[in-house]
């Protein structure tokens, strides 16, 4: 207590002074000559370095100064070893989810990337010098400067090491493709028929608008399709297993994001303009940090991940790129027979093979080690089996995971080159190292090229491979292979006709593509976004910033209409009318002092538990429920049998159900009304939330419209993480904000300086400086290291 | 006279070593005031809490000031303090005061009673 309130040498060392950051000059011998970093008045450092092993260095340094806590929390947690730092948590929560990082393969993934990364001199080299830059702050970290969030929680930071900054490129990963749904549509496709199972979880929407315009050939016909197994009509599409499995620590679903790229024609100033926001957790300290990387050979400018060198998302002094989650299929369960408890053993092939026993260690704050032991099978790690069942216990079933994060890749290396780019050529040349996960990499140059590619290496699938479970023991339902990148679905440099390219991780391509394409795609910002694009003419910046801050719910437009047709206005009290009234005069903008969002989102939540719960009641759980748009679709058909309530003698139909979901809403609506919550912005009530999910070091209720299916994609806890929008001209003009600050000190003013402009939908001018500029008023204060 | 003198020195001294020392040395410096001043071990307690109580006020005080309140409303929110970063920098102060008091006294006892041995014949 005495440590912690000392104003010498506690938490008060922490506040720092809001006025007065003086220059620093500091000495470090592993620099082999002078970098320069001017501080601007966001705290944004530029760096000038005279190459790249001084410039990593650096770039490590001010990581750790800056953001030193996050880095390592959030490298612990990728590692599962939180328990070290948190304990075992209520109920083990802690160690479970320790123990789900390790079974999924997240330290065997990046140990492998690890290797990747290192075996090639460039991206060795980025490590080298990223890591002696954090260790170097490390090392000479004075006791009294330790970060808040150490001095809370009682403990110190380590040395960084090569595997941490991989294990934070394999976390993203996680965030990025961790989300399939096999368990669930297993245990769905139980209690369905093919057919219905059809109907409720088709392979694509009617509607979709896809990221390649239907009717742009972009790839070759393959010789060889992947071969669906003989035995799987048996096998797999009939019901021949269950997972009563919650996974743990499931990624968001609308983890994704948006970007697109107007071609010069349609452009006021006959320059292309790329933008891009991509949508992740909200989360204090930010998970990205702004810089600006230069050296003679190359000058660039955008985000970076505290944990790993390089610039993530920006753009050069020619090109600029942004990236949207893929969102395909890349994570497969296989159901392994083991010969006994011991997991030794595993039927493949008719015999019955060796697995690869590890055995994991877990150090638990104040306890004893906890000891896992986890069975390599030729699948991958058996995540699930008797000693680990999520949150619930199964009755039986082992699962081994397969998920392409576990292969070796160097994304690192994409990174490096996509921050040194000159031409479309530099990018294409960028992205054919990513694997995972995949994504769809938009780019914009000068010299007015524009494209779009969905990058990854993804298994060649057939039809429905990987929905749900696989049997394991034998080759047959393998991934067949990897798709060539030159067949990734694409938009070239060569002119799109309709002078535009974008991405909102919807599918890529409809059902003529060869191969299966998997996931379950958001459907609805990409139909925004093409409907908004394909009208304007003239973009300037201003009209991106407005159409990136847009509110308009396209899905509300597509469904709301069929919910009022259904409703049976007749049997409505006075009071429900009030409701259905508001919700009628909505025009579809989720903004923040609007009633309809809330209305309508409470009244689809209850009709989709009305048509769907009884039907699944029978289910093993967890079930998925089939697609908003799906139900939207059913419900314009009038013998819709799923509209039946099953656990009633009468056969509900779609009015009925309609009409009776919005009756058993309208208490929750009043109850909220009453609260005076029912204005969107206050219904959502979205906030930033710190790692550590304590509210005096968050900021929340903040006032911002938008949600899923919306542009502005912001929900609760979940949104842009970070809003870009760069134009190309002769002197790029580039504007962006995230929802924090460059700061990972909550005693610093520059903790959350961005927050209330990014809720009030503002951006910053991003400025890129040369030397030239040192005497610039915006610089505040300088670091210089020799 | 004597008191404020002491108080002074205390806190002058205890701040120069928090300079260098790690922050129980506050306490150190309170202790050997102590032992090497004559005082009633009451006004030992007296002074030892009242110089580390300014001390620690004083600098928190100052801090906070610089700092336009950022952290200490955070800190005074997340203990049970009601966001008052006043009341923050009281109980900054008052847990400085209670251990220079303590470490205070235990110098004048030990000083009373090495005095005492010294006494006997």
């Amino acid at each position: 207590m005495g440590r912690f309130l000392s104003p010498q040498h506690g938490f008060w060392q922490n506040a720092e002074p809001v006025d007065g950051h003086t220059d620093l000059d500091l000495n470090f011998p592993q620099l082999k000559d002078k970098v320069q970093v001017y501080f601007d008045d966001r705290m944004v450092p530029h760096v000038f370095a005279q190459n790249d092993d001084d410039l990593y260095f650096v770039q490590g340094y001010l990581h750790a100064k800056f953001r030193l806590w996050q880095m390592e929390f959030q490298t612990y947690a990728a590692a599962g070893r939180l328990s070290e730092i948190l304990g075992a948590g209520p109920n083990g929560a802690y160690l479970n989810y320790d123990r789900n990082m390790r079974r999924v393969g997240m330290v065997y993934g990046a140990r492998r990337t690890l290797d990747s990364m290192e075996r090639d001199p460039i991206t060795h080299n980025m490590l080298n010098a990223y890591t002696a830059g954090v260790n170097a702050y490390i090392d000479h970290l004075p006791a009294n400067e330790l970060p808040l969030e150490y001095r809370l929680l009682n403990y110190v930071p380590e040395h960084w090491n090569h595997l941490k900054t991989a294990l934070f490129l394999k976390y993203m990963s996680y965030d990025l493709t961790g989300a399939e749904n096999d368990i669930e549509y297993t245990n769905v496709r139980n209690v369905l028929s093919k057919q219905d199972f059809e109907e409720l979880y088709p392979i694509m929407q009617d509607s979709l608008d896809p990221i390649v315009p239907k009717g742009v050939a972009f790839y070759k016909q393959p010789a060889v399709r992947p071969k669906m197994p003989v035995n799987s009509d048996s096998l797999y599409f009939l019901w021949n297993t269950f997972a009563n499995i919650y996974p743990i620590n499931k990624p968001d679903k609308d983890n994704g994001s948006n970007n697109w790229a107007v071609d010069s024609s349609k452009t006021k100033s006959g320059r292309p303009i790329l933008c891009n926001d991509p949508h992740l957790g909200l989360n204090l300290p930010s998970l990205w940090f702004e810089m600006q990387l230069h050296t003679p050979q190359y000058n660039v400018y955008g985000v970076t991940f505290p944990g790993s060198p390089a610039v993530v998302i920006g753009f050069t002094d020619s090109c600029a790129w942004g990236v949207t989650n893929a969102g395909r299929d890349v994570k497969d369960y296989f159901n392994i027979q083991f010969r006994d408890d011991s997991k030794q053993q595993y039927r493949f092939n008719g015999e019955w093979k060796k697995s690869d026993l590890r055995i994991d260690t877990f150090k638990i704050k104040g306890k004893h080690p906890f000891y896992d032991t986890i069975a390599y099978t030729i699948f991958g790690p058996v995540q699930y089996d008797g000693s680990f069942t999520g949150n619930n216990r199964t009755e039986y079933g082992n699962f081994a995971v397969r998920w392409k994060a576990h292969d070796p890749s160097n994304e690192l290396k994409t990174f490096y080159l996509l921050n040194r780019m000159t031409n479309y050529s530099d990018y294409r040349q960028a992205i054919r190292n990513f694997s995972c996960p995949g994504q769809n990499f938009v780019f914009a140059s000068k010299k007015g090229d524009i494209a779009i590619w969905q990058q990854g290496k993804f298994p060649a699938k057939w039809r429905r491979q990987g929905d749900f479970i696989m049997p394991g023991t034998d080759t047959a339902y393998l991934w067949q292979g990897s798709i060539t990148p030159e067949n990734n679905p694409h938009v070239d440099s060569v002119k799109p006709d309709r002078g535009f390219v974008s991405s909102a991780n919807q599918m890529p391509a409809d059902t003529t593509y060869p191969w299966y394409l998997g996931g379950s795609y958001p459907l609805y910002r990409g139909i925004i976004i093409n409907r908004y694009l394909r009208q304007m003419n003239n973009v300037t910046i201003d009209d991106m910033k407005k159409m990136q801050t847009d509110n308009y719910n396209v899905f509300a437009e597509t469904a709301l209409p069929v919910l009022l047709q259904n409703i049976d206005v007749s049997t409505l009290s006075t009071d429900e009318k009030k409701y259905l009234d508001l919700l009628r005069s909505w025009k579809f903008n989720s903004d923040p002092t609007e009633k309809g969002p809330a209305i309508f989102q409470i009244w689809f939540d209850m009709l989709q538990n009305e048509v769907w719960n009884d039907d699944f009641d029978v289910a093993h759980k967890p079930v998925a429920i089939p697609e908003e748009a799906t139900l939207v679709k059913c419900l314009r058909n009038p013998n819709f049998k799923f509209a039946d309530n099953i656990t009633t003698t009468q056969v509900e139909s779609v009015q009925d159900v309609v009409t009776a979901s919005f009756k058993k809403a309208v208490p929750q609506m009043a109850l909220v009304d009453g609260e005076g919550t029912l204005e969107w912005g206050k219904y959502k009530d979205t906030g930033i939330r710190h790692l550590l999910r304590l509210g005096p070091l968050s900021r929340l209720h903040l006032s911002i419209g938008g949600g899923a299916n919306i542009i502005n994609a912001t929900k609760q806890f979940h949104g842009p993480s970070w809003r870009m929008i760069v134009e190309l001209k002769d002197k790029t003009e580039a504007w962006g904000v995230y929802p924090g600050g460059q700061s990972g000190n909550p005693g610093s003013k520059y903790y959350d300086s961005f927050i209330n402009q990014w809720a009030g939908g503002e951006y910053n001018r991003l400025w890129v400086m040369t030397e030239a500029d040192k005497n610039d008023k915006r610089i505040k204060f300088k670091m210089t290291f020799n | 006279m004597k008191i404020a003198v002491t108080i002074l020195l205390t806190i002058i001294l205890s701040f120069a070593a928090g300079l260098y020392l790690p922050w129980q040395s506050m306490a150190l410096v309170s202790f050997l005031m102590a032992v090497f001043m004559h005082q009633k071990p009451g006004m030992a307690y007296l002074t030892g809490f009242v110089s580390m109580f300014l001390l620690w006020t004083l600098l928190a005080w100052w801090i906070d000031a610089q700092n336009d309140h950022i952290l200490s409303a955070r800190m005074a929110t997340l203990f049970p303090l009601g966001g008052s970063s006043l009341l923050l920098i009281l109980v900054t102060g008052l847990v400085a005061g209670i251990i220079g008091g303590l470490a205070a006294l235990t110098g004048s006892y030990l000083r009373k009673y090495y005095q005492l041995y010294k006494a006997k014949p």
